[in-house]
């Protein structure tokens, strides 16, 4: 594995927050991040991937199915053996047909043997991992569409080519995109559980610093992912401990007070930004060694959970990130 | 914003307590009922969907039909593996089909495709078969097809809501089938005359609301159907399809919270003495008035796209393309010249006639497939046409005294709405000596505004060069496959001519010429007065653009846009 190793990554602390998140609690969903090029999005997203541990699977089942959950599968899926794999990392490029993305009739095998047979596509590829999509704004709607449904249901159920098949496909939702070049239908950012705003650092130190550790990885890969191994260790078990003590973690009735009334002070849509953001500060306090829930996670989790389920008020200038502190300062000081 | 989300909360404050009796009463028998429509993603549908299958599974099949399904596959069609391997057709059953006596899930209903609708709209006239659609749609103009709704009795909005734990707390299970008597002449004429007082011309709402009466008082233990059933028939299956305010000979009281059924039974005492002395029709208005959803009663006052509900749901043309765009079937043809092979539809046209084809070519290898060019099938793709709105802002002096800034704020609200719709917009400065093209056609909201925000004002008006600008962006939209339509926002007084020379009777003169040259290619247009009075020069310009003409009503930009959208939908049919 010769990618660039999660904790090597300069600043974007608000991006490494909000995968790290993600990675605790599946059911936040996914992670928008909204930003220029050449800010580490994809990068960060690859690089935590790499960093899990690797994931159980049933050996040679084609949707790499979790042994102990295999009821759903569209497969036999009776192999006893189990192998071990790297967390999926699926990208969907812009041009993906729809085909490619659902799966389709397996041509070869039904004309040389009459087998209907069906050929897994992305988001088979993706379960149990991460999907993503770069410049999600750009991507076409009918591809949109077809990601919506099978982010919310966490299956893909294909019926067209004369197949009839679903199979699960339960995948952390990573997309990027710069909102200058077209904005995203609303309904696909209500799918993302968390959002960031990524930016180029402007202080000098710190462009330096990106620029001497990409070129120790470019000059030894090898070496540099060595070099970084401990750091990169302590964030596996950091998520890991997170994820063993989210059960336990307290949300004290009062915090849940504050989440409402905060949802309903910036005016978000729906029921699902309470929802996120009681889950998004649980986790972040898990990720702390924290046992209870408390104002500071609240805070630190609000803009992440709530800014892009805030309706766009075209006469106010002033971004939803503004509008979120904004209200954290008039109601918690 | 924030100030705003609050009133429209408050006025759909009793929605999900009649979105959960419409569960109750379509659980009942879903047959009956053609379907429901749940709008509003969220956790609260969620909850309700899941109560709602688990109810649905032991009357029948419960199918989910995802979006993309191809029409083979809802229809039935030839089983290609199985003919290959069979050397005779099989035929395969489609899925609306296998549905029969069951429910279909129709996810993001507001993105059904026309030709899917329709093939289930047939499916249930033909059979028993009803639908649940879930309609992601957030704008008063993003809705399930209107085959569809037509079709169903309820249609909830359950947007914004966050009552989860009524949905929890929800029993769907069925209750009695008491014999209901049936429904007097006189309850029949009055509802009917309610439909006919809120604008509702079909017959299918009248016959839901009649059963919607009859289930609602089994569930309330009736013998016969109360006049509460009947207001509550009227409350939920015509309130929401209203097209016009109900006309009534006082003033509507303010929506009032209605108790559901089973509570009703405390009050009725007080109920009844007042459906003594008012007469029935009244009586049902009133419940129809007190359901009509908010944004229908803001199309109504509009009179804009009341019919266009569902219909020209999406910005743009329609085109059918076969480079491009969404999926949208296939048919016999050639590839090539850019039409791609569909490759599965083609071999299976070819499938069941392969033995015959074997035996006569002698060739009897069983790995070769024999293909005639008949079998050849294409694809086929709709491209949406994206519209684009061209603003030209007359940013002279003698706008700029008076109303730029009003012409600024309805242009940012165009901007909204196009940004909702997904639509392009461009924008066009005209002032002094000459037109500048600020923004070209763009999706972004973000620089749209900053754009708008650092356009200056002051200096003589050359219409004439706005309009050559206008033209020539909508002339090159049109080449890309783009809907244009032209905003023009100016007082119609032109004085600078297109060499920049001062001259009002010249100005004028070209003015006409180049809009007319407009009118001729046949480009939609508005013209926006935003002089502080209506003057004649504005509706002549209108008039040679064979475009229409609005005033910029003071500080209501709300109506503007309005009055922009129906310019292009009316484009668009």
């Amino acid at each position: 594995m010769s990618g660039f190793p999660f904790s090597a990554i300069v600043g974007q602390e608000e991006m490494k927050l909000a995968l790290l998140v993600a990675a605790v609690d599946a059911r936040i969903g996914g992670v928008m991040i909204f930003g220029d090029r050449g800010t580490g999005k994809s990068t960060a997203a690859r690089a935590l991937a790499a960093t899990l541990p690797q994931i159980r699977a049933v050996d040679g089942c084609r949707f790499h199915c979790e042994p102990e959950n295999r009821d759903d599968c569209p497969d036999p899926c009776t192999s006893k053996r189990i192998r071990k794999m790297a967390v999926p990392f699926v990208d969907l490029p812009l041009g993906s047909t729809e085909d490619r993305v659902v799966g389709t009739l397996d041509l070869e095998k039904a004309l040389a043997h009459g087998e209907k047979h069906f050929e897994p596509g992305l988001l088979a590829k993706a379960h149990r991992g991460f999907l993503y999509i770069d410049e999600i704004n750009l991507l076409e709607d009918h591809v949109v569409d077809l990601l919506l449904d099978v982010a919310a249901s966490g299956e893909n159920l294909v019926e067209r080519d004369g197949l009839s098949i679903r199979h699960p496909a339960r995948f952390v939702l990573i997309g990027s995109g710069n909102p200058e070049e077209g904005e995203l239908r609303p309904q696909l950012l209500d799918r993302f559980g968390l959002s960031v705003e990524v930016k180029t650092p402007d202080d000098i130190d710190q462009r330096v610093e990106i620029m001497r550790r990409c070129d120790a990885q470019e000059r030894d890969a090898a070496k540099f992912t060595a070099k970084w191994k401990g750091e990169d260790a302590k964030v596996l078990r950091q998520i890991d401990r997170a994820k063993k003590a989210l059960p336990k973690v307290k949300t004290p009735a009062k915090i849940l007070r504050d989440t409402a009334a905060l949802c309903k002070a910036v005016g978000a849509d729906g029921l699902r930004g309470e929802l996120t953001l009681m889950r998004g500060a649980r986790a972040f306090a898990a990720l702390q060694g924290d046992v209870s829930v408390t104002l500071d996670h609240l805070k630190t989790m609000a803009p992440l959970s709530l800014r892009h389920r805030l309706r766009r008020d075209v006469l106010d200038e002033t971004g939803s990130t503004v509008r979120i502190e904004r209200a954290l300062e008039e109601l918690f000081g | 914003m924030n100030g705003e989300a609050e009133p429209e909360a408050a006025s759909t404050d009793s929605s999900p307590a009649d979105c959960l009796l419409t569960a109750r009463l379509f659980a009942q028998n879903p047959g009956n009922f053609g379907g429901i429509c749940l709008r509003g993603f969220g956790p609260v549908r969620d909850a309700l969907l899941e109560k709602l299958v688990s109810a649905l599974e032991p009357l029948g099949p419960v199918l989910k039909i995802p979006n993309n399904v191809d029409s083979e596959r809802l229809l039935g069609g030839i089983d290609l593996a199985a003919t290959l391997q069979g050397g005779r057709s099989v035929w395969r059953p489609g899925l609306l089909e296998t549905a029969q006596n069951g429910v279909v899930l129709l996810p993001m209903a507001e993105r059904i495709d026309e030709n899917i609708a329709a093939h289930i709209a047939q499916a249930m006239d033909i059979g028993k078969l009803s639908i649940i659609l879930l309609d992601d749609g957030m704008e008063s103009d993003e809705a399930p097809p209107t085959v569809l709704l037509e079709r169903i009795a309820f249609h909830c909005d359950l947007t914004g809501s966050r009552d989860l734990e009524a949905v929890k707390a929800l029993n769907l299970s069925c209750e009695s089938a008491a014999k209901i008597r049936a429904m007097t002449k006189k309850q029949r004429g009055a509802l009917a005359a309610t439909a006919a007082a809120s604008g509702i011309h079909s017959v299918r709402p009248l016959l839901f609301a009649e059963r919607c009466a009859t289930r609602h008082a089994a569930l309330a233990g009736h013998d016969k159907i109360a006049d509460q059933d009947l207001q509550m028939a009227v409350r939920l299956v015509l309130g929401p399809r209203a097209t016009q305010f109900p006309q009534q000979h006082e003033s509507p009281p303010p929506p009032q919270e209605e108790p559901s059924p089973p509570d009703q039974d405390s009050s009725e005492g007080e109920d009844q003495q007042n459906i003594e002395d008012i007469p029935l029709e009244d009586l049902l208005l009133e419940a129809a008035t007190a359901s009509i959803p908010p944004h229908i009663l803001d199309q109504i006052e509009g009179k804009v796209r009341q019919a266009g509900k569902g219909q020209g749901g999406r910005a743009g043309n329609k085109q059918q393309s076969t480079k491009r765009g969404r999926p949208k079937g296939t048919r016999p043809g050639v590839p090539g010249n850019g039409k791609r092979l569909a490759l599965i539809d083609t071999l299976r046209t070819a499938a069941p006639w392969q033995t015959i084809r074997r035996n006569e070519s002698g060739n009897l290898e069983p790995g070769k497939i024999h293909i005639r060019k008949s079998d050849l099938r294409v694809h086929h793709y709709e491209e949406r046409q994206e519209s684009l709105t061209i603003f030209a802002v007359d940013a002279s002096g003698s706008s700029a005294l008076s109303r730029l800034a009003e012409a600024k704020g309805a242009v940012e609200l165009m901007l909204a709405e196009a940004y909702v719709k997904r639509s392009q917009v461009a924008l066009v400065a005209f002032r002094k000596d000459g037109a500048e093209v600020l923004l070209p056609p763009t999706r972004s909201l973000t620089r749209a505004r900053r754009a708008l925000g650092a356009l200056p004002g002051g200096g003589g008006t050359p219409l004439a060069a706005g309009l050559i600008s206008a033209r020539q962006l909508a002339e090159a939209a049109r080449k890309r496959g783009q809907t244009p339509t032209i905003a023009m926002l100016t007082d119609g007084k032109g004085n600078v001519m297109l060499d920049g020379t001062a001259n009002r009777k010249g100005a004028k003169a070209e003015m006409e010429e180049v809009a007319k040259g407009i009118a001729a290619l046949g480009l939609n247009s508005i013209v926006i007065d935003i002089s502080p009075r209506p003057r004649p020069e504005a509706v002549e310009l209108a008039a040679a653009l064979r475009g229409r003409y609005l005033p910029l009503p003071r500080a209501q930009s709300a109506a503007l846009v309005a009055a922009i959208e129906s310019v292009g939908k009316e484009a668009m049919v």
